[in-house]
């Protein structure tokens, strides 16, 4: 059985008068432990295809399902904890929090688990030691490069052990260096930790990390060149 | 970390402005607290007053006598336990014509029947042993016995940094001429509400010297064996002389007291009126703070809420964040009127007593402050709670 399952996925938006049509009857599955890369043009819906599978937005019609739970049945409150236990979000820009130190940054989603101040700092230094910042603990946002910061990222997104990453062109805003590390550090945690990875990339050398490359155009989802 | 040690930090994200707005608080909640002592003073002013004590004066306007004659009159009114009576004297220091201190000229039983409200705390021992009116303090021997001798209130005493057996000039302006007193004793006020800078001499120096023994009198002071007769008494007495060519408006001590104060007029309202004014446009502008503070964060909200947070969670961040500022400046501002207003000790020269800003009063400015971080709060939070993620993603996105 496949940990997601997006079931014939309709998804349009509303400009004043007209109706956008985002995504058109989609439908995926993705097996535990898999490695996505969701590649296509920009407006081509692979950002909205990743918020419905975290949980961020609902579909207009039809069903997304992670782990066995049916997303458009949640709302509110139980959404929320649902995303905080199962999913961790990389974005594009990183979206620290620029006033919180990198350990303070990646305690953050433990705010919401019931845990000692202690364990919290201990869970939080041990993602950091993951992606390699164990020195940078005390250092704020605006101190680290752009490759040390989607790095704290990544340990705040895997700090509370989630079942899935999405990573949204986790590093479109790096260097080829930089770049480069991010994408070996998502496949340690693939490999590793045994991470089901979804991947929004337009970087193809990016995509050749992932195990499978879905294309979406207007729309409409394709099996990419293996 | 925790969601507390959250609020904090992002207090701390932007310093000026976290410290501008709680100083505005501060500033609001400080001229609120001050103010209502304005008003607290005024309402004590008429406390001070008995009911058990009324004050006949000349119906037409205090300002014109009554004759010295109505006494014994008066003590043959039902209800009546003992008649005195005083004068407003309203002379001036002569060397500095701008400190003030009220002066009374007093019957000799006046300061007994304020026996409860004052206590002589120094006194001149009499050159010459004489008797003391029955009723009267045996501290005052020294005052009775002297013709121009006066007794004055601790806090003028020390103010003036007198010391007794010193002979005070005033200058008269309502009586011409300089005039001269003898500090025999100082009194204390035991009701704090009771003027502590006044100076009270011999009715007959003042006869005398300043009215050629005509035998007039500003006001007569009744004492009541019965306060539950004040009614009856007040209507006994002004009927004695309704048709006389000096007919006279009695009233309790306490009306006698709250008509000074209602010459204040709309005074006190307006007083209100600021400071309520003030208050909500402080709330405008810890309002204003908040939407900015909360706008700024926007896509941070979004974040939070992408890892987990709550609408609630987030609703509550934001209001516990307005509320820390309106809080701490607010209990600031009320604890700093307090201390401020009270450690002035202005009392108007006398004429009121020493301004107090009441515990009460500081408790309703920190609530008023705690309503005012809600409010301001409120909207901001919703927003930020209500916006969805993706929107709120877009905004750097």
């Amino acid at each position: 059985m496949a940990l997601v399952e997006v079931k014939n996925v309709r998804k349009t938006y509303r400009r004043e008068a007209e109706e956008l049509t985002v995504l058109d009857g989609l439908s995926l599955e993705i097996a535990e432990g898999d490695f996505v890369a969701l590649m296509g043009p920009s407006g081509s819906g692979k950002t909205t295809l990743l918020n419905l599978i975290g949980g961020v937005d609902q579909p207009s019609s039809g069903d997304v399902v992670v782990g066995g739970t049916n997303l458009t049945g949640l709302r509110g409150k139980q959404l929320a904890r649902w995303r905080a236990r199962n999913i961790g979000y990389i974005f594009q820009l990183y979206n620290l929090i620029p006033v919180l130190t990198a350990l303070q940054n990646v305690e953050l989603p433990l705010l919401l688990v019931k845990m000692s101040g202690k364990e919290r700092r201990d869970r939080a230094r041990h993602a950091l030691d993951i992606v390699g910042l164990e020195d940078r603990l005390k250092h704020f946002p605006r101190q680290l490069s752009g490759g040390q910061e989607q790095r704290v990222a990544i340990a705040r997104a895997v700090v509370s052990d989630p079942t899935v990453l999405l990573a949204d062109e986790p590093t479109g805003d790096l260097d080829r260096k930089a770049g480069a590390d991010i994408l070996t550090l998502l496949d340690r945690l693939n490999k590793e930790f045994k991470k089901t990875i979804v991947m929004v990339t337009h970087d193809p050398t990016a995509a050749e990390r992932a195990h499978r490359r879905l294309h979406l155009d207007k729309g409409v989802l394709s099996n990419g060149p293996s | 970390m925790s969601l507390l040690s959250l609020v904090l930090v992002n207090l701390g994200r932007n310093k000026r402005r976290t410290i501008l707005t709680a100083l505005s608080v501060l500033v609001a909640l400080f001229l609120f607290c001050a103010l209502r002592g304005v008003l607290d003073t005024l309402e004590a002013s008429i406390r001070v007053g008995s009911e058990a004590r009324l004050v006949t004066r000349n119906a037409i306007s205090l300002i014109f006598p009554l004759p010295l004659s109505y006494q014994e009159r008066l003590l043959t009114v039902p209800g009546v336990r003992s008649v005195s009576y005083a004068n407003w004297f309203g002379g001036r220091d002569p060397v500095d014509q701008s400190n003030f201190y009220a002066q009374f000229a007093v019957a000799e039983n006046y300061l007994p029947i304020y026996a409860s409200d004052i206590e002589i705390v120094a006194f001149d021992r009499p050159q010459v042993a004489g008797a003391v009116p029955p009723g009267v303090d045996p501290k005052l021997a020294a005052f009775m016995n002297e013709r121009d001798a006066c007794v004055v209130g601790e806090r003028l005493f020390n103010r003036m940094k007198w010391k007794l057996g010193q002979t005070v000039p005033v200058s008269g302006t309502i009586f011409p001429g300089t005039w001269t007193f003898t500090v025999r004793a100082v009194y204390h006020a035991k009701n704090p509400a009771m003027n502590e800078e006044a100076m009270f001499f011999h009715w007959k120096y003042l006869s005398e010297k300043g009215m050629g023994g005509q035998g007039q009198v500003g006001w007569y002071v009744l004492e009541l064996s019965d306060p539950g007769q004040a009614g009856a008494v007040t209507r006994a007495v002004d009927a004695l002389y309704a048709n006389s060519a000096a007919a006279t408006h009695t009233e309790t001590e306490r009306a006698f007291q709250a008509g000074f104060v209602s010459m204040y007029g709309n005074v006190p309202f307006l007083i209100g009126v600021i400071g309520l004014a003030v208050v909500f446009a402080i709330l405008l502008v810890a309002a204003n703070t908040m939407m900015m503070a909360t706008r700024e964060r926007t896509a941070e909200f979004g974040v939070m809420k992408t890892l987990g947070f709550d609408d609630g969670t987030i609703f509550r961040l934001v209001l516990v964040e307005a509320a820390v500022i309106t809080f701490g400046g607010g209990a600031l501002g009320a604890l700093l009127a307090k201390l401020v207003i009270e450690g002035s000790d202005f009392n108007a020269m006398g004429l009121l007593p020493p301004m107090t800003v009441r515990w009460a009063t500081v408790l309703v400015g920190v609530a008023i402050a705690v309503v005012i971080g809600a409010a301001s709060g409120l909207v901001p939070a919703w927003q930020a709670s209500q916006r969805r993620i993706v929107d709120a993603l877009r905004r750097v996105e």
